[in-house]
């Protein structure tokens, strides 16, 4: 059982973080609380499924495809839906709420409303310390390790990771030195919803693939963007990795746990908020005025 | 003589100088008669079961804007507290038999306790923490719900309670006179000292703290009142259609309920209400119909993203702004026809 939580947990956790990084880079840049991120991981598992089972799409050429197709599709929306009411914050909520609402009802129509599956890359399991791997998951652990560095290596040894994070920062001085801080903004919507799509592209054989997939991992992603600080990238990570084995504790060693991991890892959210209240690596902000 | 007159003629003097001078108040009053009436004159069980379920959701939208549009504690967990009453009112008729008229009102109260319980950690975190925390709460009542399934009916939920009183128009005249009588309630609380207080936290915390207001206070109060009537609302919707299950503590409820009162315009307590009135019948119409039927949480969507491009503050401030003016001197409204303020005299426009 102890090897079933360590494998797992990595897992969840990376997964995770790949989604709360993202969450958190849009956050910190442009302050958008973007309530579609996962309705964007839910949309490249379709393209992904769309591509392969329904195209016949090769999988090497389908993958890089559904990613793009996914990332053109979040920078349409935000030039012609998020952009116009940046300056209302609620408007800007429930902006990305009705497209993640759009996205999962225009799935529901176009493939129905039932679980679809989509073949492992690469079928077999192996063992790891005494536990059956199948090959896919450690493909997932493989991918999103790569990601995250090159998400690493993308902001903190580029020029244009210097902008993101001179934005995050502070926009008005990025402005003053000369950045394009909207089109900035955009990299970062497109780096971001990037993540989510490579993180939907690899579950997608694991997990099942549904309309209603979108909205236990953004429950999940809020609270570990919560629980490691709004805007930090490494308290989304940290984050991602305690609640990804928090769950796995809950759901190998407590009865009845399967129903209590959501609970479980949302009520130790809202514990550290009680002693931390700006999470685990959050910067006290100013008060913003 | 005189003093049998002077009843009526004191509403009669309010009526024409506080609500028939202004078109938005004129209107409320018109709705309001229509609404009253509608069951004497037209009585189709499926549209008055409609507009039953529209009122309850009305309070539900109601009681959101009273804590995130008017003091800024945007609750993105709204649900819990439908749910809270939901599920207080159909375990206590359920397991002790008790009649609506009383679980009802316990329902609201053990929702308002709800309301201060989760207002006290939500005092330490602000802004876009406060939200995304507290879609937490409803789903870790979830989750103990389907740990418990013998006491709680786990996924079925608690079916088979028993409606307020017998009957559609029965029913019809319980949802839409609380409705009102609760709306205005809440209309008058926003309007009131306590309601400014509520404004100044929103506005600036700090400045309101500097000025010597317990903030701390007025925010528990905020998250309690509107528990309170969340509460009923919900204890309503569960005898109204007859079982309390875990569908109401959704996060696509809690959703609902913002994208209702914001749709509508925040901190205005009416804004809500009318988009509930256009939005839900909206969803239903769609609904019976064959052609939208597959679509039309996807055209409720659409609908909702294009008046928000034109209209970013929401339907009714956008509305307002168009058929009343306010003053530039005392900041007072007067309705669009109108060349001066019907309160200073000073030039309009």
């Amino acid at each position: 059982m102890f090897q079933d939580i360590l494998i797992s947990g990595l897992i969840n956790g990376g997964v995770y973080a790949l989604l709360a990084i993202g969450f958190s880079l849009i956050f910190g840049v442009a302050r958008i609380v973007n309530i579609a991120h996962t309705a964007f991981y839910m949309l490249a598992s379709y393209a992904l499924y769309g591509l392969l089972v329904v195209g016949g799409v090769p999988l090497l050429l389908a993958i890089p495809l559904a990613v793009v197709a996914v990332v053109a599709l979040s920078l349409l929306c935000y030039k012609l839906v998020i952009e116009p009411v940046r300056q209302h914050e609620s408007a800007v909520l429930i902006a990305t709420i009705a497209l993640a609402l759009i996205f999962q009802e225009s799935l529901l129509v176009s493939f129905g409303g039932h679980f679809l599956g989509i073949p492992n890359a690469v079928e077999g399991v192996v063992s790891i310390i005494g536990v059956r791997v199948s090959y896919q998951r450690l493909i997932i652990l493989l991918v999103v390790a790569i990601t995250l560095v090159a998400t690493w290596y993308l902001l903190n040894r580029t020029r244009l990771g210097l902008a993101i994070r001179a934005s995050a920062n502070d926009q008005e001085i990025a402005n003053l030195m000369g950045m394009n801080v909207n089109r900035v903004a955009m990299y970062t919507v497109g780096i971001s919803v990037g993540l989510a799509a490579i993180a939907g592209v690899v579950v997608a054989p694991v997990f099942v693939v549904d309309p209603l997939m979108w909205l236990s991992p953004l429950v999940t992603m809020l609270a570990i963007v919560v629980l490691g600080g709004l805007g930090s990238l490494k308290g989304s990570l940290i984050g991602a990795f305690i609640i990804g084995y928090v769950e796995a504790i809950t759901v190998f060693a407590v009865p009845s746990g399967s129903y209590l991991k959501g609970a479980v890892a949302l009520s130790i959210m809202i514990l550290v908020l009680l002693i931390r209240p700006e999470g685990l690596f959050g910067v006290v902000f100013e008060e913003e005025r | 003589m005189k003093a049998l007159l002077a009843l009526p003629q004191w509403l009669w003097a309010q009526l024409r100088h506080e609500v028939l001078v202004l078109p938005s108040r004129s209107f409320v009053l018109i709705a309001t008669i229509v609404l009253l009436a509608l069951p004497l004159a037209y009585d189709d069980p499926y549209v008055l079961r409609i507009i039953t379920m529209t009122a309850i959701f009305a309070i539900f939208a109601a009681s959101w804007d009273l804590l995130a549009g008017f003091t800024g504690q945007v609750n993105f967990g709204h649900a819990l507290f439908f749910g809270v009453g939901a599920y207080t009112s159909a375990l206590l008729s359920h397991h002790l038999g008790w009649v609506p008229w009383l679980t009802l009102p316990i329902g609201a109260v053990v929702a308002m306790a709800a309301g201060f319980l989760v207002g006290i950690p939500c005092l330490r975190l602000r802004g876009s923490y406060l939200s995304l925390a507290t879609l937490a709460f409803p789903l870790i009542l979830t989750g103990l719900l389907f740990a418990f399934p013998d006491f709680s009916g786990g996924e079925l939920g608690i079916s088979g309670l028993k409606r307020v009183v017998i009957g559609t128009i029965g029913n019809y005249y319980v949802a839409v006179v609380l409705m009102l009588v609760l709306c205005f309630g809440m209309w008058k609380i926003g309007d009131s000292h306590t309601g400014l207080i509520f404004h100044a936290i929103r506005e600036d915390e700090v400045a309101c703290r500097a000025s010597g207001i317990n903030t701390t206070r007025y925010k528990l109060l905020a998250f309690t009142l509107s528990g309170l009537f969340a509460g009923l609302s919900g204890a309503l919707f569960a005898h109204f259609l007859r079982v309390a299950g875990p569908s109401s503590l959704e996060v696509a409820l809690s959703f609902q309920v913002v994208i209702w009162a914001i749709f509508g315009g925040v901190a205005t307590i009416y804004g809500p209400v009318i988009a509930v009135f256009l939005l839900y019948p909206l969803t239903e119409i769609l609904a019976s119909i064959e052609v939208f039927k597959e679509i039309r949480l996807l055209m409720f969507a659409v609908i909702v993203l294009l008046v928000l491009l034109f209209m970013p503050q929401g339907l009714t401030p956008w509305i307002r702004d168009k058929i009343e003016l306010v003053c530039p001197r005392c900041k007072n409204r007067s309705g669009f026809t109108r060349h001066q303020c019907r309160l200073c005299g000073a030039e309009l426009r």
